[in-house]
């Protein structure tokens, strides 16, 4: 994707690459998915205006304003347009399969069993939305959901029965 | 679609307060629990399908506030409790556990039915919306429909308190397809995909299903949703919106 982008557009990836999120900071936006892509306008008073598109995870993530505000600065300090514009977007859902491999692995080191890959359909079937988890300290597969809502939105909270050890699991949305 | 006429402006207008209000006022409601409830997994559970519905009535009177070029917080926080539109079964106070459960799993499945038919909506951004909200939603009617089935097998005091809750919110909850002014407008230019009555036929099919599998009695037919569903106020909403609005009251401006 960023082969041939020019050294611009390479920039404003580099600069959202190291904007963590806020709730789960081992992961950054970029690997978490959210960042839909962005473009430079030119303004009518003049000046290019670089605007983002945003995509929240859950509707109601109540860290979307932060992300906003994060993007929103560091992108201006970047001196690549005039003014900097972050919009959210639900022109097509943010599910967690756009969670890219090395955010997945992020997740994973940091204690977050990654979601399961949903595919093309959202049957919504419980078999779907909550699978077995994989222990991410242990990699056991003998887990048991201890419950579907967790600390945030996007987190469920399961047991390792083998290491004996509670974790965190993104949920597959 | 800022190309609407002004009749189909209002119908849209109403319809989109109509659903903001549904998941503002049970979204507060059932915030009450965090810290009270049976269990400390259900702290965390119904806290976070309260923060979830909050977060869903936020959207949409972002889109409402984007339509009317009003303030989403105004719209949410300014207004008197005559004002609000939410189906009668809102105007319930959290009461027990198993009411409370009861109201959630008769209004789970009206919203999936209502949200299921709007992905297909012309106003495209109302239709956005509610194919990312179906994705959140999943985990609602999975956790109501398996808390249904823990308090009718659960013994005699749950199982009765279950019986007498989805009895006295029956007519109440047919209100969440209570029919709107604009309706017909809604229809003709395919912003309902469906008028409500058949929505709220499918409902009742689904949630009677469950009842019936679950060995709960399903209530006799309430004759469909009363002319006042989502007019009519209580003493309890009003306590409510004291609770709910104190901050936008003592502090002019004040943002959530």
């Amino acid at each position: 994707m960023v082969a041939a982008a020019p050294p611009r557009e390479s920039a404003v990836w580099s600069a959202l690459a190291e904007i963590a999120d806020p709730e789960i900071p081992a992961i950054s936006l970029v690997d978490l998915g959210v960042i839909r892509g962005f473009a430079f306008a030119p303004m009518p008073s003049g000046g290019e205006r670089l605007t983002v598109e945003l995509m929240p995870t859950f509707v109601g993530c109540p860290a979307i304003d932060v992300m906003r505000g994060q993007i929103g600065a560091r992108l201006t300090e970047l001196r690549v347009a005039d003014e900097v514009t972050v919009e959210l977007t639900f022109t097509e859902p943010w599910t967690s399969d756009r969670i890219t491999p090395a955010g997945r692995e992020a997740l994973r080191v940091s204690g977050f069993a990654p979601p399961m890959t949903i595919g093309s359909t959202f049957s919504g079937d419980s078999l779907t939305v909550l699978p077995i988890a994989t222990c991410p300290y242990c990699a056991s597969r003998n887990t048991t959901l201890e419950n579907p809502f967790g600390p945030t939105l996007c987190r469920a909270i399961y047991h390792c029965a083998d290491c004996r050890q509670p974790f965190e699991a993104f949920k597959p949305v | 679609m800022s190309d609407l006429d002004r009749e189909t402006r209002d119908a849209l207008a109403e319809l989109l307060l109509s659903m903001a209000d549904d998941e503002f006022v049970l979204g507060f409601w059932d915030s009450e629990w965090t810290g009270i409830a049976p269990i400390l997994e259900e702290d965390v559970a119904m806290s976070s399908v309260s923060q979830d519905e909050i977060g869903h009535a936020k959207a949409l009177y972002e889109l409402l506030a984007e339509l009317t070029g009003d303030d989403a917080d105004r719209i949410a926080f300014g207004r008197p409790p005559e004002g609000y539109r939410h189906a009668a079964l809102m105007n319930h106070a959290r009461t027990d556990w198993a009411f409370s459960i009861a109201r959630r799993f008769l209004y789970e499945h009206a919203d999936a039915v209502r949200l299921e038919s709007l992905a297909a909506s012309a106003y495209q951004p109302l239709a956005d919306l509610a194919v990312k909200m179906r994705r959140e939603e999943t985990y609602h009617i999975l956790h109501f429909d398996l808390w249904l089935r823990r308090l009718a097998e659960g013994g005699d005091d749950s199982h009765a308190r279950l019986v007498a809750a989805i009895e006295q919110l029956w007519p109440d909850a047919q209100a969440v397809f209570a029919p709107l002014a604009g309706e017909a407008c809604l229809v003709a230019a395919r912003i309902l995909p469906e008028s409500l009555e058949p929505l709220r036929a499918r409902w009742l099919e689904r949630v009677a299903g469950r009842l019936q599998a679950a060995h709960l009695p399903v209530p006799t037919d309430a004759g469909g949703p009363a002319a006042d569903g989502r007019t009519r106020r209580t003493d309890e909403f009003a306590w409510l919106h004291g609770e709910f609005t104190t901050v936008s009251g003592s502090e002019v401006g004040a943002t959530w």
